[in-house]
């Protein structure tokens, strides 16, 4: 999408479109979601992140859109890939959205049912009982991506999807390549990655880690694979990472009334 | 040129070649030998006939006639009556379903005579490995008609006007593709021709790369050449490495011709293909996903809210057509537009989506006698391409639905057995055109057990990314096991038509939009078969491991042999006296049934007999005679 991107940094050209029968104003490039959130109007995501590419996989975020030239011809789209046009008219709450969205709860708490997240949200559309199979030893992996991408956005590139289909999950299949990081789990909409932190140790994805701790107040700060990966990646030197944020904040706060700590 | 009394032309497609059609050539060529015929007789290997079912095949030129099932100790007898003493072996031809005098030539049989060909235009007729075959059968002329007396809008122009619709699945008119490709911005762009053919029992795209990759190469050429392309990729599937290696073999040939690379025919138009292979995933035949394969990612597909025209490979305007349709470009070149038209349904003159034009390659598979390839005009009705082309249903059973489109498509009943097959009739129908693969099924099979095997295939393959598809099939797939062990309900019905509906309307991509018409069209056209299971734990079709059971009746002859064969012990009786199965002990695996050697055992279900001997002594009159 580097055309929507390109857009998006020169001139933005507006854009006038209804959602839910408010007419709102946003600008070319955008997405449905995107427009609909600036003018808080809520629109369910699972695997939607702002700085994320959006891959439309949880399918909650779907809207019923029509063009003002044909209004009757609605039609179903992710509105988290969606893009913004002139005279647009979306409806984030049709009973046909409502519908589908109820049944893609559905066979989500079928597949996680442990995640009081995905048991909120089915809650909130009328999920009941059902009388769906529900998966034998099931974690609360609802397959959405996030972390993979988010790994990747950190330029880690460590998770990645295995197999297909009913099978499909995540791992790491290269250890090495893991930095600890924490990323994936803390990004993850259903909480579905389990790490701890105990004894200057954190353990994720099968790897342990020692943490380093911030050479002023002794605070855990990171793993060591990790702060060579984010000093090495920004070219900032790796001092400046050894400090914990309240350190910094502090010789911040110092340096702007002209103190040196 | 050197010319032949007589070319012998053995059919080297994968099925004829799987069954040692190769030890024929080798036998052929050594008896030929030894016989001094090699300057009168020549041995060719052409490309899939289309008759695989009936393989290895055999055709002797410019007679025309056919032997089919060679084995190389055929051939001795067969070289020496028909090449030395003039008489064709009546022994080795093909013989119509109950009858008795066999057929000679080829364009007498039902099965080819019934046929039009347009993209299977050559086949059997070269060498798939020779250019020159090719070039001899007008090949490349297309290519350079267009290259030398039409602009690429004409080129355009005329594809619309002949309204060639995508033989891929979705049926888009090509010349539109093309031309909002043409209009697209970005630079370079792409042509990509899609061979990942997934679907169960079609092979229509194998065979003709298989049988004539350069009718494929030539489409693509006068593609790139209308919509201004220098670079093309075809995505091949690994499972076909007899295609992918005719392919190659076609590329180099092309460049060596000049016919491919830079500077075309001294016309300043640069074009060539590299080969991309698939891993085989059902869902890289899905245009996004083929992309993101071709660019060495996982091949996942995306939203198309901006069309891969636009935004394709690398993001970068492409065409995608199937080898189908790239096949049938440089005859509609040749030929006209107006010709093309002339063949097929519908009125096109205003727009394309008007009718179906042109002709169709289908694969015949399933529970019928003529197994098979076969091109057929649009419009030809299923009831003619089933028993006169196809030859009808074996052992003279009855026929009971068509399962077109693959995994995506629908099954059509007996009562619609008139249909016209086009992409409108097909639709009406509740079923889908797709690439073209037919699975024919008699009273034996279970259309809920069917549509299981759809499900089951469609939760192997696929991708997993979004929720509905993933998720829909998992519980899809549980439910219809549940009726299948007889412990379904009505109710369960109600959930399968409710996912089923959040499937086509929520999912990503074709595959998860389309992954339960298998259940749909079933539902829509056999439910009270659905109602036999859940209400009375009874399958009509006798095919249910759970529902049914096995008894022998009075027929017996005491033979011992299911009894022998029983690998439970379930069977006792004594030698020429009347065997009785013991059900506690019965697994119902269906032994007995498949080694009774005069069918003395019925299939009892709902405490009912859906199977009895009676129904098959038509067919074991018929397998003595044979």
């Amino acid at each position: 999408m580097t055309e929507v991107n390109a857009a998006r940094d020169t001139k933005p050209e507006t854009v006038q479109m209804t959602i839910n029968g408010n007419s709102i104003e946003t600008e070319k490039g955008k997405t449905v979601l995107e427009a609909a959130r600036e003018n808080d109007i809520e629109i369910p995501t699972l695997c939607y992140h702002p700085g994320l590419e959006s891959i439309g996989a949880c399918r909650l975020c779907l809207v019923e859109v029509a063009k003002s030239s044909r209004p009757g011809r609605k039609r179903l789209v992710t509105s988290c890939l969606f893009p913004v046009e002139n005279g647009l008219i979306v409806d984030t709450q049709s009973n046909v959205v409502r519908q589908h969205r109820k049944i893609v709860l559905k066979l989500l708490i079928a597949r996680v049912p442990d995640s009081d997240v995905i048991r909120r949200l089915a809650d909130e559309y009328g999920v009941q009982e059902s009388r769906y199979v529900e998966r034998e030893d099931a974690d609360k992996c609802i397959m959405c991506g996030t972390c993979v991408r988010v790994c990747n956005a950190m330029g880690a590139n460590a998770l990645v999807t295995l197999s297909h289909g009913l099978d499909k999950y995540v791992d790491v299949p290269n250890k090495n390549a893991c930095i600890g990081c924490l990323a994936c789990a803390l990004n993850c909409p259903t909480n579905a990655i389990p790490f701890e932190e105990t004894d200057g140790k954190r353990r994720i994805w099968g790897k342990e880690f020692d943490l380093v701790r911030c050479w002023a107040s002794g605070e855990p700060i990171g793993t060591l694979e990790q702060i060579w990966h984010f000093a090495k990646r920004s070219d900032i030197p790796i001092e400046s990472f050894l400090k914990s944020d309240k350190v910094r904040e502090r010789e911040d706060a110092a340096e702007s009334v002209g103190v040196k700590l | 040129m050197k010319t032949y009394r007589a070319n012998v032309m053995i059919c080297a497609g994968t099925a004829c070649v799987s069954n040692h059609s190769l030890d024929v050539r080798k036998a052929f060529e050594e008896e030929i030998k030894k016989r001094d015929l090699e300057d009168e007789v020549q041995v060719v290997t052409t490309g899939c006939n289309g008759f695989c079912g009936a393989g290895p095949i055999v055709v002797i030129q410019p007679d025309g006639i056919f032997y089919q099932f060679l084995k190389p100790k055929d051939v001795p007898y067969l070289v020496e009556e028909h090449l030395l003493k003039g008489r064709p072996v009546k022994k080795l031809m093909y013989v119509p379903p109950d009858e008795e005098v066999p057929i000679p030539k080829m364009y007498d049989i039902n099965f080819f005579s019934g046929q039009m060909l347009v993209a299977l235009r050559n086949r059997g007729m070269i060498d798939p490995e020779k250019i020159d075959d090719y070039i001899a059968r007008d090949g490349y002329s297309a290519l350079v008609k267009v290259l030398t007396t039409k602009t690429p809008d004409e080129v355009i122009e005329e594809i619309k006007a002949s309204a060639l619709r995508g033989r891929g699945g979705g049926g888009f008119p090509a010349g539109i593709k093309w031309e909002t490709c043409k209009k697209a911005k970005g630079e370079p762009k792409y042509v990509i021709c899609n061979a990942d053919e997934g679907d169960p029992g079609a092979f229509m795209d194998r065979s003709i790369i298989e049988g004539d990759p350069h009718s494929v190469l030539e489409g693509m050429a006068i593609g790139a050449y209308a919509i201004g392309v220098s670079q093309g990729y075809i995505y091949v599937r690994m499972e076909y490495p007899l295609a992918i290696e005719r392919f190659k073999i076609a590329l180099k040939q092309a460049r060596e011709y000049g016919l491919l690379g830079k500077n075309i025919l001294d016309t300043g138009f640069d074009f060539d293909v590299d080969i991309r292979r698939g891993a085989g995933a059902f869902v890289c035949g899905e245009s996004t996903a083929l992309m993101a394969s071709v660019e060495g990612r996982i091949g996942e597909p995306r939203a198309k809210y901006i069309h891969t025209v636009e935004h394709g490979l690398w993001n970068r305007p492409t065409c995608l057509n199937n080898v189908e349709t790239w096949a049938n470009v440089p005859v509609i070149i040749l030929q006209g537009a107006e010709w093309f038209t002339s063949i097929g349904t519908g009125d096109v003159s205003e727009n394309p989506w008007g009718g179906s034009k042109g002709t169709k390659v289908f694969s015949l598979a399933g529970k019928i006698n003529n197994t098979g390839l076969v091109e057929v005009p649009m419009g030809i009705t299923l009831r003619k391409l089933v028993y006169d082309v196809g030859g009808g249903i074996p052992k003279g059973r009855k026929f009971k639905a068509v399962q077109t489109g693959g995994p995506s498509g629908g099954f059509i009943p007996e009562e619609l057995l008139d249909l016209q097959v086009d992409f409108e009739q097909l639709d009406a129908a509740g079923s889908i055109m797709g690439s073209g693969g037919m699975v024919i099924m008699d009273e034996s099979n279970c259309m809920v057990s069917m549509a299981l095997y759809f499900i089951e295939f469609l939760v192997g393959e696929s991708c997993g990314k979004c929720t509905p598809c993933r998720e829909g099939l998992r519980q899809l797939r549980y439910f219809l096991k549940k009726i299948i062990n007889g412990e379904g309900t009505v109710e369960d019905l109600e959930e399968i038509e409710i996912i089923s509906e959040t499937m086509q309307n929520a999912s990503l991509c074709g595959l998860g939009k389309s992954a339960p018409n298998p259940v749909l069209s079933t539902l829509k056209y056999f439910r009270d078969e659905y109602i036999a299971h859940i209400e009375q734990k009874k399958c009509p079709a006798g095919s249910c491991r759970a529902l049914i059971k096995y008894e022998i009746n009075e027929s017996c002859i005491g033979c011992l042999l299911c009894k022998k064969q029983c690998p439970e012990n379930a069977i006792s009786g004594e030698s020429k006296k009347l065997h009785i199965i013991d059900q506690d002990k019965c697994t119902n695996c269906g032994v007995c049934f498949s080694v009774c050697p005069v069918d003395s055992i019925d299939i009892i279900s709902g405490g009912e007999i859906v199977y009895h001997h009676e129904a098959l002594e038509v067919e074991n009159d018929k397998e003595t005679s044979v």
